[in-house]
């Protein structure tokens, strides 16, 4: 399967995507569908492209003058390459988490507000129930509360992670993209995170970026194998990794590479 | 066949390094210290409370101070600090957020050539495009030529610093949907803050130690100081003016007025390092 079939909502419908490190093609007519409120793991080999792919998403390559993508990714009926695409309001609508957990140097309680007091002016009392509502929702509240205003980078390499995870769901963007957000941290670490994804599935379109493939198979409703810049396969999670059809992704699966 | 060079040989040849680096490391120091004793045993005499509150007097009489001076030294600095420390942080700013282009690259290097230009001669171009066509010395004028030397040593600090900032702080403001500036002075300034402090300390320690700029400025002066826009007494000038002069009461209060300076860019550079060590504790774990 190369795409959803038409009676699953689509979030981001991804056409012909090509993408160059200046004058390195990086990525090759690469094609598949987001889902809506569903969860889309990407996996493949280092360098596969799995983390450029990620990254056109909110646009974020766009920092970098060399970097460019061509194709089309269609979202809410738009494409969102487009030049005239509003990069502040796409990535308002499409948050991010990263690889390395990425805490501003301010307290916890202002690493949340950072981008709720971007988007909007609020009274106090509304500004702490929205923090206090994104770290609950990244199941951290309970273990900050009483140093809301300590250091962020104070915190252990997994709550940092769950804080930028809070700090991403507070300004309650559409699509949540995360780039390998576990492979800094320890297995109970990760285990929390994995957690709270399944749970925050129900309000947002997630796509993430992993190395793992037991994660992929635990998290994910869909997958997609990158390898070489060209997505092979996509499809149900479960049928990828039971039943894959192309022979590279049942070779990288069963761990013949990779 | 290797020739394999005996132990002996390697063991002197290290001793010999090391007494060599230790020897050159002790010769600097001496002289560190020695400076520092001389100015404080031929200053330390000159500090009195006078030396602080009053005017100077004329050659031959005894007592007064240098309390015009110091304050018009600390005038001067600020009017440098008020205009190169804001201009030199945007030109840093501009230099590590945009400044990955030609234009940047020409800016970075006059930048990296003006750090090390002679002092004087920023005094003398100051003179020339200001002094004389107003017609008089004033503080401004040596305020301003310290800011000149100022600016290229905050420029380049700041560049640093920023660019120390790791992308991925900077892509996880841009990532909520923070616009560029909004970033750089939330974000980017906040991680930086410490070592651009740092380098703006450093820059004012530098400057307040300055003396030819301020020669063809701030001129000097035996009066308080009475606005901006008049020669100025300042520190330096008024030690090398009494340190050059045959009255002897002159010369012991220009080694207090060394001291002075030596001392207030001791505390400055320690001041600038416990900013550091600040910084680096809360960033730990």
């Amino acid at each position: 399967m190369k795409f959803l079939p038409t009676d699953i909502p689509v979030k981001i419908q991804v056409r012909g995507l090509n993408f160059f490190y200046g004058r390195k093609q990086a990525l090759f007519e690469n094609n598949l569908d987001v889902a809506e409120k569903k969860v889309t793991a990407f996996i493949g080999p280092s360098g596969c492209g799995k983390s450029t792919h990620i990254r056109t998403y909110n646009r974020m390559y766009s920092l970098y003058p060399d970097q460019r993508a061509e194709g089309e990714l269609i979202m809410d009926g738009r494409n969102i390459l487009g030049d005239d695409v509003d990069l502040i309001d796409l990535r308002t609508r499409v948050g991010m988490v990263f690889q390395k957990p990425t805490p501003f140097p301010m307290t916890v309680f202002d690493n949340v507000a950072y981008g709720i007091r971007l988007k909007s002016r609020m009274s106090k009392e509304i500004l702490k129930e929205k923090v206090e509502k994104a770290l609950r929702d990244a199941a951290l509240w309970d273990e900050v509360k009483d140093h809301l205003h300590s250091l962020g980078t104070d915190l252990s390499g997994g709550q940092q992670q769950r804080l930028c995870i809070a700090r991403a769901i507070a300004v309650e963007p559409e699509v949540i993209l995360m780039d390998e957000p576990c492979s800094a941290l320890d297995p109970v670490a990760t285990y929390k995170i994995e957690d709270l994804i399944g749970r925050l599935k129900t309000r947002f379109t997630i796509v993430i970026v992993t190395h793992n493939m037991q994660q992929a198979a635990r998290v994910s409703d869909y997958t997609a194998f990158f390898y070489l810049g060209k997505c092979i396969e996509f499809g149900d999670t479960e049928k990828i990794f039971t039943n894959p059809t192309e022979k590279e992704t049942e070779d990288y699966i069963t761990g013949r590479f990779g | 066949m290797m020739k394999t060079r005996s132990k002996t040989v390697r063991k002197l040849v290290n001793i010999a390094a090391l007494l060599a680096s230790g020897l050159s490391a002790i010769i600097g120091l001496v002289f560190l210290v020695w400076i520092l004793l001389d100015v404080f045993s031929k200053g330390i005499g000159a500090i009195n409370w006078k030396f602080f509150t009053e005017l100077p007097t004329p050659p031959g009489i005894s007592g007064g101070g240098l309390a015009n001076a110091m304050l018009g030294t600390v005038i001067i600095t600020v009017l440098a600090t008020i205009l190169g420390v804001p201009l030199g942080i945007l030109a840093g700013t501009y230099l590590s957020e945009f400044g990955r282009n030609r234009l940047g690259e020409i800016i970075r290097f006059l930048t990296n050539t003006f750090v090390s230009a002679p002092s004087i001669v920023i005094g003398v171009f100051v003179y020339a495009v200001m002094v004389v066509p107003l017609g008089n010395f004033s503080g401004l004028a040596g305020g301003i030529s310290l800011a000149i030397i100022m600016l290229p040593v905050v420029t380049r600090t700041t560049e640093e610093m920023l660019r120390l900032v790791p992308d991925s702080m900077r892509e996880a403001a841009l990532a909520l949907g923070a616009p560029y500036w909004h970033m750089v002075w939330k974000v980017a300034y906040r991680s930086a803050g410490a070592g651009m402090m740092t380098g703006i300390i450093l820059a004012i320690a530098r400057v307040s130690g300055e003396t030819a700029p301020l020669l063809f400025t701030a001129l000097n002066s035996p009066y308080w100081p009475n606005g901006i826009m008049q020669p100025m007494a300042n520190l330096t000038v008024t030690i090398f003016n009494y340190a050059m002069s045959p009255y002897e009461d002159w010369q012991v209060q220009a080694w207090g007025g060394s001291l002075l300076i030596a001392l207030t860019v001791l505390v400055m550079n320690i001041a600038a390092r416990m900013v550091v060590r600040r910084a680096g504790k809360s960033r730990k774990r």
